[in-house]
């Protein structure tokens, strides 16, 4: 009951998912996923999106409760979470509402600002790790300069064959190391589905009993 | 001061709190970090209730009278067990369910991850670069298969395949610094016209 039903429903449902990937038939195309499948996941995702509230909701709380390092910041968590809620479901999501503006004015410019600090990072990491320490780390060096040169004004200045070169660079090298590891990820992927198909791959489970 | 003016300098506040931890930890970031993970997860908590929960339970239950709908709904809810010691289990049930997609994964996960590839793989090596490409592919292949030492004539074809992939690596970097860079244009861009020409104006 506790682990027995939830495998079989895994390796039964699966089974059926494998043969709707190779037979046109209407039981399986229309009954099992149109009728059934999409209309039950879509009941099933938005208590999904609930535990993801209910879990960071306790972290912080816990958080506050046992004055861990820097708990005053979860204030600013539970209130911006409360007024966007409020916001949206009294006010409604229309443009113009105090929840599209919430939005654009403060979640977009921080959300883009937050990756485009990623830049620095990157740089500063790129820096040290790149320091042309041997051939390989060269190679990579040198890939990585061409193509961010290519992208840029300067680059054509340089010479206007960089970005032809950049161009080969993604077009050639750069699709073979891809096309190889693509291979490598779909064969690794394959197996492990296989392995949850037939029971052999539990983990996504949990523990306990 | 216009409403504009005053949106725009609520977003630049909030993009110098955010700029500041290149300086330092600080308290603005901190808050503002906070405030970005409460307003997103209010976002996307306003968001399935509206496109999700109104439309596929709410609706199809209430007003078309699917009543069968409310399985799957009660199976949801037992998503939230997950927090109890002894009705955890529970939660089991639909983590189940959203994970007989895997079967489709397999054959799918055959055509489009092994078997197009491979097809594009073998073309006619007409060209130079598609000989390059060819053997690249070999060689990366290769470089992954543990099965054989990588000792003499064949650890130097493999080798082959640690310079395409340091190749590959570096144009990804390079375009993954690219657009980063351009976020971080946009960011500088919005505070010079859209914040500071308004203010001087």
């Amino acid at each position: 009951m506790k682990k027995t039903i939830p495998l079989l429903i895994v390796i039964l449902g699966g089974l059926i998912w494998v043969a709707w990937a190779f037979s046109p038939h209407y039981v399986l195309q229309e009954v099992f996923y149109n009728q059934f499948y999409l209309p039950w996941v879509y009941a099933m995702s938005s208590f999904a999106m609930l535990l993801g509230v209910l879990s960071l909701s306790m972290m912080h709380s816990a958080k506050i409760k046992r004055k861990a390092p820097k708990w005053q910041y979860s204030y600013f968590f539970f209130a911006s979470f409360v007024i966007t809620c409020l916001a949206g479901f009294i006010g409604g999501t229309q443009k113009g509402g105090l929840f599209m503006w919430m939005f654009e004015n403060v979640q977009m410019p921080m959300s883009a600002t937050m990756f485009s600090l990623l830049a620095f990072y990157m740089a500063s990491a790129a820096y040290k790790a790149f320091r042309a320490r041997s051939p390989e780390a060269t190679v990579l060096l040198i890939a990585a300069i061409v193509v961010m040169l290519a992208q840029v004004p300067l680059g054509v200045q340089i010479s206007r064959h960089l970005p032809t070169f950049s161009q080969w660079i993604l077009d050639v090298p750069n699709l073979a190391s891809k096309r190889g590891i693509m291979l490598g990820v779909g064969l690794g992927s394959v197996a492990t589905s296989l392995k949850i198909l037939l029971g052999i791959e539990r983990s996504y489970l949990g523990g306990g009993d | 001061m216009s409403f504009e003016l005053f949106s725009n300098l609520v977003g630049a506040f909030f993009t110098l709190c955010i700029f500041s931890f290149l300086y330092k930890d600080n308290p603005f970031y901190q808050a503002a970090e906070q405030m970005l993970v409460g307003i997103s997860l209010g976002y996307g908590l306003v968001y399935t209730y509206e496109r999700v929960f109104v439309p596929y339970v709410y609706q199809t239950i209430a007003i078309k009278h699917q009543f069968v709908l409310i399985i799957p709904a009660l199976l949801g809810m037992l998503y939230l067990l997950r927090f109890s010691r002894k009705l955890g289990w529970l939660s089991r049930y639909p983590i189940a369910f959203s994970m007989m997609g895997v079967g489709m994964g397999v054959p799918m996960g055959i055509h489009a991850a092994i078997l197009v590839q491979m097809r594009q793989a073998m073309v006619p090596i007409e060209t130079l670069n598609l000989f390059l490409i060819f053997i690249g592919t070999i060689a990366v292949l290769l470089y992954f298969f543990f099965s054989k030492a990588h000792t003499g004539v064949y650890g130097k074809f493999v080798n082959v395949g640690k310079w395409y992939m340091m190749i590959g690596f570096g144009a990804s970097f390079g375009l993954t610094v690219m657009a980063r860079i351009s976020l971080l244009i946009g960011r500088i861009q919005f505070l010079v016209n859209d914040v500071f020409q308004m203010i001087i104006k």
